[in-house]
């Protein structure tokens, strides 16, 4: 117990005596404000479930997803080894989910990863060097900006063919354009400030104040705009999946689930019910985490 | 050490052209401390800018140590001139410590064994080891100053620009950074520039000073001028009189 409390006070000094006991405190004064936010910590409970459930997926399902039972076909909720019953081809539902929360994750990691470090470069140097680079930057930006998501992501696929990689990679293309709009206003704020005129002073070039001294200022509200965006990402994904441009039957991913119920959603609602809740859970898991994490990080508030 | 002839800064072009400085000259002496008071948009903290190169529109001729300066400003100019700003809340990276603020600067200036020098320039401003790894939030508006005085020693400048040092601080604490300030020039034979609207402030800080109106300098003096209240523009008169009647009823 005791050795909790000197932890605790070791983490919560004013006085930090290395780089990393500051960033330690920092990052702890950070968790102690999230935890203050039930809705927060239950959608972070919820994302963290997730994970766990695409990790041991192979523990976790009841059956193989792709094994089909063609004399088992279309079970409702409850029925006998199936729990939520079992799709046109005799599939474990419950089974497919599991699996299809490995896609979802999929998804949502490399968008998360292309399509905000693509507008933070974009938004960055378009903002700090201004003048014609921000102006060609930024109809670039306008361009893609004025194509509703969904239809140019369809375009992409179109052309790029079907399949969730270029599922992913048409989504980041199409997402990419507001990280930019938010990078570029903040650097507009930041560049004028004081401190970036006092690191210009001791000689430090366009490149190192973008990346050491305006990336930082910009991530923050970048990684809250990424968590409320996760949930459009994951209904693009869902959607490119149920058109059939997306990932391809066999595959559980939970749109193309939820196009395969279609054809027996009068019936049998639950084929198409189940993936569908399974989507709205985690959207609405990363949107209450980024209501949370907007809290913890955005810069504006005063005691950052 | 630093002689500045007929500076005109602007702002804008055409007609949202504004003209911040018109015509300056005046030239600060090596070791000396030279202040320029006025009151607030009359283009003293302009001045500033234009010799470090912030200001992107100016003509006339500022020269450096005997070297005339361009648009442009080299890593030799950082190393000689050096600023500290106005409002210690804002010209501190809010993200950074103090220890990546220091080490940072000292790096860009090409200076070895930075661990311990980082430690030295905080002894130097009266800042503890115990600050060293604190950020921004963690400081006084005071000990925020002192972190900025601590960056703009770390090159070693000849020539330090200060911008109001002390105007957003409480008054307790303007005594404290106007006596480091003056400490760190005895010691280190520093050169200063000093805006500033307060005129006690200048006159305990500074040899000379020049007094500006809507962007011009109406008028240099010895600090005995300001001292006997006697200068000789009636608007640097009618400055000292606003200055002395506010402290009075005060």
């Amino acid at each position: 117990m005791s050795d909790v409390q000197t932890m605790r006070a070791w983490l919560l000094t004013d006085t930090p005596s290395s780089r990393r006991h500051a960033k330690l405190a920092s990052l702890y004064k950070g968790w102690l404000t999230l935890r203050s936010n039930t809705m927060a910590m239950f959608g972070l409970a919820i994302l963290v479930f997730l994970g766990l459930v695409a990790l041991f997926a192979p523990l976790l399902a009841p059956y193989d997803w792709m094994a089909q039972d063609l004399g088992n076909r279309l079970q409702p909720l409850g029925a006998e080894g199936h729990l939520l019953g079992t799709d046109s081809l005799g599939r474990d539902i419950l089974s497919r989910l599991i699996y299809g929360s490995r896609i979802t994750l999929y998804i949502v990691a490399l968008v998360a990863l292309i399509a905000p470090i693509a507008g933070l470069l974009v938004g960055t140097v378009s903002g700090y060097a201004g003048g014609w680079v921000d102006v060609v930057l930024m109809r670039i930006t306008d361009i893609f900006l004025a194509f509703p998501r969904l239809v140019l992501a369809l375009a992409f696929v179109a052309a790029l063919g079907a399949g969730i990689e270029n599922a992913v990679l048409a989504i980041s293309l199409t997402a990419w354009p507001p990280y930019a709009r938010i990078a570029r206003a903040e650097t507009l704020t930041i560049r004028s400030s004081d401190y970036i005129s006092a690191i210009r002073l001791q000689g430090a070039g366009p490149l190192r104040i973008i990346m050491k001294h305006i990336w930082p200022l910009c991530i923050s509200s970048l990684i809250v705009r990424v968590t409320l965006d996760m949930a459009g990402i994951i209904l693009a994904a869902a959607g490119l999946g149920f058109l059939g441009l997306g990932a391809q039957p066999p595959s559980p991913e939970w749109g193309a689930m939820i196009a395969e119920g279609r054809r027996f959603i009068l019936d049998h609602w639950w084929v198409a019910t189940m993936p569908g809740l399974a989507i709205f859970t985690v959207s609405l898991a990363f949107n209450l985490l980024g209501d949370g994490l907007r809290d913890v990080l955005d810069p504006k508030d005063g005691n950052q | 050490m630093l002689d500045i002839e007929n500076l005109n800064v602007w702002f804008g072009d055409g007609r949202d052209r504004v003209d911040a400085v018109k015509a300056a000259t005046f030239s600060v002496k090596q070791g000396e401390s030279f202040g320029l008071v006025g009151e607030s948009g009359s283009g003293k903290s302009t001045i500033l800018r234009a010799i470090t190169g912030l200001a992107p529109h100016w003509s006339g001729r500022i020269t450096v140590d005997g070297t005339d300066l361009g648009k442009r400003r080299d890593r030799a100019f950082y190393k000689k001139v050096q600023m500290v700003f106005q409002d210690p809340y804002a010209s501190l990276h809010p993200r950074h410590s103090v220890d990546q603020v220091l080490s940072e600067t000292l790096y860009l200036h090409g200076v070895g064994d930075i661990d311990k020098r980082v430690s030295t320039l905080l002894e130097d401003v009266g800042l503890g080891a115990r600050f060293r790894f604190r950020y921004p939030h963690q400081l006084s508006g005071g000990q925020r100053q002192r972190v900025a005085i601590a960056r703009a020693l770390a090159g070693e400048p000849k020539l330090l620009l200060l911008d109001e040092p002390t105007s957003a601080l409480d008054v307790s604490v303007q005594a404290e950074i106007l006596n480091l300030l003056t400490d760190l020039r005895e010691d280190r034979g520093l050169t200063y520039l000093m805006v500033s609207h307060d005129l006690p402030v200048v006159s305990h800080m500074c040899e000379r000073l020049a007094v500006m109106k809507s962007g011009e300098i109406v008028e240099m003096m010895g600090v005995e001028t300001l001292r006997k209240m006697t200068p000789s523009h009636p608007y640097s008169q009618s400055l000292l009189g606003a200055s002395v009647s506010h402290k009075i009823t005060a």
